[in-house]
């Protein structure tokens, strides 16, 4: 089974002693059989005074840091600050996107609740330290340097299997080929080698080409996406997959073979009239339009006069249903949307019910407004049904008065409960 | 297989002598020939052949399978209303425990200077590379449109609303990420000297190239190891706690929801135990077989295989222990749903899985108080198939039984796997069998560097001689 290795061994590879001319010197090496020779060796290079030099070995060499003068290394700060910067970044990633950037109620807990951000800070935390040791280490050694003088020597290929070295490089500013040589000579390694530069042969053209077409190509999706980013269009949206559009169901003003008319859409029932359409039933205008002849109407329609406190007890459950979260419960203007668009700095300006502009409305412009909406406030007329609209405004109604009763308003006990309480308080 | 001819006996605990790592007669250039050769060899043996046929067949078979889910849609599994989470979440938990074996060996055995991780760390590493790999498909490929699934990672998406940090989901998106990337470099950064020693010995002009390439330009250097000597123990550092915080995390998805048989706070040791316990057994279930066809039986030896077979032992009666607390707490916490969930997990519908589990995991352990049943080869890689089988089914047990039977009745519903979620599951194995095989054919299974950095110092003088006569 060794014969991989002979063949590895013995393959035929530029060999150090072939080379003509000659050219400029790297280095000189030398070779050890056992780690305690090379420790013995550096020690001696060491005391030497030189500076540009390594020991190299197929495994770390107990006791060498210590025999070559190596200080310990600053990669345990390069590891914290990654680890620090992991945590910072953790901890703001998730403050600023469910915070600052897109706020969002999730349970009613906090936006911003440490305790639930600590998993992924710490993951992050590892992750950068992680990140930090190993980029740290890769950046402090030099690598990745794929070519090494050294690599033209065809001994030196057993480094990395049983073999130990020494290189003193000729940019050491102690070096002096011949002393140098002999003292390499005088430690207990093999014969001294003389490492040339030769500079490195390029990788095949064919790879060089590839991989830079191949980049190239990769920064395209992202040129696009970001052009399509910041660039307007008229066009619709792209849909690489069409989710639900497409559906096999019955959509109007298609063709349908189903039906005898050939059309998917059935007519609607016999008498239906079109919402906008009820004046031409010669119906009542001041109930469904809250107008009567051209006017804005005045007063309630005749057909709900009947029941004026189940009206009013409707308008106010109505209300607070879908008028409330703008104009609040009381209609003064402070319900939740409107509340929360302030926080957002994007203020919705909405009307109190009793102020004077409002108060001089008409009854039956007040149901305009709620069936059709007005300027930024949307229509309702979609949602809630005219009688409801009605009950609706005659609570609009009351809600006038009370926010701007006065004692005169209040019956003979309610006074005299009054009296009572403020008396009471002092 | 059975046999124990061959083995060399490096089992005894005498204190007075320490137990070699290496066995037999080597020096450093033996060691680096024993494992550079598997890698070298012109042909793997035929057992790789077939045994990558079959993986390759059941990747094939996973790759259909999510093309047909992807076009279909999630309907091709048995996921119904309750039991949202089939096989797909069972299989994502079982991965990622079976992944946390390699950065345990590689990070907590390191750190505790357990010197007998170096012969099995490194393929230890591969096999949580793999692992975690198709563990991370299946969340992936659960939420059904899959072309939505970076609305999991940290971007805006097209409504420029961020991911909801505060959901366990995310935790987890961020915990195993995290863990891949710091798995696969630390399983990088290790085997860099060992690339350069393929490098080195490469005869081809592609193969030096490629290793070279891979090897960064590694010499050797003092310097260079002293550096590389600190990251690897601060990345051991670092990965140490990660290791223990990603299962806990795991088991927050669970219990941080309001289920019964979830909510409990042994979720998290208690995941973190079966992890370890079901690594091991894949770590066994591999290397038994490995060791025995690349003839690196005198690296990882009898003594690694019965050592793992003791922590088998230890995690996987922890895990016992955690079941019976389960049950105790369900019956103390006064709480009734609990005590369903859990009767109805020993004697429900499902019985049949949890008695599988107890049976695999609690008791097949049970047999390594014994030494013969620690030496046997034939025992320990039957057993450690069964642990595999057990912690699956754990997995199963704790997701679907439950989902199917919450706090109301009308929501109940039990859940059967399709042929597509079983056909996905066994692709899976393809996925990662084939991952693995081809990693044993093209790297470094051993740590070389390590090995030889661990040997007993007479072998590696004796470097010299042997040296010598083979130049
Ligand atoms: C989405 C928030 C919102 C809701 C819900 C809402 N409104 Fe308004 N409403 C507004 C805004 C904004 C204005 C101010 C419009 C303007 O700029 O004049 C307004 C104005 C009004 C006015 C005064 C209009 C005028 O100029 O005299 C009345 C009356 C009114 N709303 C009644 C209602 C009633 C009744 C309902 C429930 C059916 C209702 N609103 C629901 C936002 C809302």
């Amino acid at each position: 089974m060794s014969d991989p290795v002979a063949a590895t061994v013995a393959a035929p590879h530029e060999g150090t002693e072939a080379t003509p001319e000659p050219r400029e010197l790297f280095g000189l090496l030398v070779e050890f059989k056992h780690e305690d020779d090379l420790l013995a060796a550096c020690r001696r290079v060491r005391d030497a005074g030189f500076s540009k030099w390594d020991a190299h070995s197929p495994y770390p060499v107990h006791g060498i840091d210590a025999a070559i003068g190596i200080r310990p290394t600053i990669l345990p700060w390069i590891v914290f600050a990654g680890g620090f910067a992991g945590m910072l970044g953790g901890l703001l990633l998730q403050w600023w996107t469910n915070t600052v950037d897109y706020a969002w109620v999730v349970s009613g807990k906090p936006y911003f609740s440490l305790p639930a951000n600590i998993p992924i800070i710490f993951e992050m935390t590892i992750l950068f330290a992680a990140f930090g040791a190993v980029f740290g280490m890769l950046a402090l050694n030099g690598l990745p340097k794929l070519y090494h003088a050294a690599f033209h020597s065809r001994r030196f290929r057993r480094v990395t299997d049983d073999r130990f070295f020494i290189c003193i490089e000729a940019a050491d500013p102690r070096f002096r080929e011949a002393e140098t040589r002999a003292l390499l000579e005088s430690l207990a390694g093999d014969a001294v080698e003389r490492i040339e530069e030769r500079g490195h042969t390029d990788p095949p053209k064919l790879i060089m080409h590839v991989g830079l077409v191949a980049a190239c190509l990769a920064l395209l999706p992202l040129a696009l996406a970001a052009r399509a980013w910041y660039s307007k269009s008229t066009l619709p949206r792209i849909h690489p997959i069409l989710n639900m559009d497409q559906q096999e169901k019955f959509k109007a003003q298609r063709a349908h073979p189903l039906f005898a008319d050939g059309r998917a859409m059935r007519p609607p029932v016999e008498g239906t009239v079109a919402r906008a359409d009820l004046h031409l039933l010669g119906e009542d205008d001041h109930y469904y339009y809250g107008k009567i002849d051209g006017e804005w109407a005045t007063t309630l329609p005749q057909r709900l006069r009947a029941d004026v406190p189940g009206l009013l007890e409707r308008g106010r459950e109505r209300f607070a249903i879908f008028c409330a979260p703008c104009h609040g419960m009381d209609g003064s203007g402070n319900g939740p949307v409107r509340l929360r668009s302030d926080e957002l700095g994007m203020p919705l300006v909405v009307k109190a019910m009793h102020e004077d502009a409002v108060r001089e409305r008409q009854l039956g412009h007040l149901f305009n407004i709620i069936s059709n909406g007005i300027n930024t406030m949307p229509p309702y007329g979609d949602q809630v049904p005219v009688r409801d609209r009605w009950a609706i405004v005659s609570y609009v109604r009351a809600l006038q008065r009370s926010q701007l009763a006065t004692t005169a308003d209040l019956s003979e006990e309610q006074r005299a409960e009054r009296q009572r309480r403020r008396s009471g308080n002092d | 297989m059975a046999s124990l001819a061959g083995e060399i006996d490096n089992t005894s605990d005498d204190p007075r002598v320490r137990a070699p790592l290496v066995v037999g007669d080597h020096d450093l250039a033996s060691v680096t020939e024993s494992v550079a050769r598997v890698a070298e060899a012109p042909r793997p043996p035929r057992a790789w052949y077939i045994a990558f046929a079959i993986s390759v067949s059941a990747l094939a078979i996973l790759g259909v399978m999510i093309l047909y889910l992807i076009f279909t849609g999630v309907g091709v599994w048995g996921v119904n209303n309750p039991v949202g989470w089939g096989f797909a979440i069972v299989n994502f938990v079982f991965w990622v425990g079976i992944g946390h074996a390699g950065t345990l060996i590689s990070a907590i055995l390191f750190l505790f200077r357990q010197k007998w991780r170096t012969g099995i760390n490194r393929f230890a590493e591969a096999m949580t590379i793999f692992a975690v790999i198709c563990a991370g498909m299946f969340p992936g490929i659960h939420v059904g449109r899959i072309w939505f699934t970076y609305w999991m990672f940290p971007v805006p998406n097209q409504m420029e609303l961020w991911p909801q940090f505060r959901s366990p989901l995310m935790w987890d998106l961020f915990a195993v990420g995290t863990y891949f990337t710091v798995s696969l470099m630390f399983w990088y950064v290790g085997m860099i000297p060992d690339l350069a020693t393929f490098r080195d010995r490469a005869v081809t002009r592609v193969r030096r190239m490629l290793y070279g390439f891979f090897a960064l330009g590694w010499t050797g250097a003092a310097r260079h190891w002293h550096r590389y000597e600190r990251a690897y123990l601060i990345l051991a550092a670092l990965a140490t706690p990660l290791v223990l915080s990603v299962h806990s995390v795991v088991s927050f998805d669970f219990a941080a929801a309001q289920l019964p048989g979830w909510h409990t706070t042994i979720l998290p040791p208690y995941f973190v135990a079966g992890a370890i316990f079901s690594g091991f057994g894949m770590v066994m279930t591999l290397a038994v077989p490995a060791r025995q066809l690349f003839g690196l039986k005198h690296l990882i030896t009898m003594r690694h295989l019965e050592n793992m077979s003791k922590i088998i032992l230890v995690t996987g009666s922890m895990v016992g222990y955690a079941y019976l607390t389960e049950f105790f707490i369900s019956w103390y916490s006064g709480n009734i749903f609990e005590r369903f969930a859990f009767i109805g997990r020993a004697m429900g519908p499902y019985w049949w899985a949890y008695w599988i589990m107890v049976t695999c995991n609690v008791v097949t352990p049970q047999l390594f108080w014994f030494k013969r049943c620690r030496t046997s080869i034939l025992v320990l890689f039957i057993a450690s198939i069964f642990v595999n089988i057990g912690m699956w089914f754990e997995r199963f047990v704790i997701v679907i039984s439950s989902l199917s039977a919450d706090f109301l009745p009308a929501q109940w519903g039990y859940y059967t796997p399709t042929l597509i979620d079983i056909l996905t599951l066994i692709g899976s194995f393809g996925l990662f069998f084939t991952g693995f095989l081809l990693f044993c054919r093209y790297l470094p299974m051993v740590a070389i560097a390590e090995i030889k950095a661990v040997m007993p110092r007479k072998h590696r003088q004796g470097a010299a001689a042997a040296g010598e006569a083979g130049a």
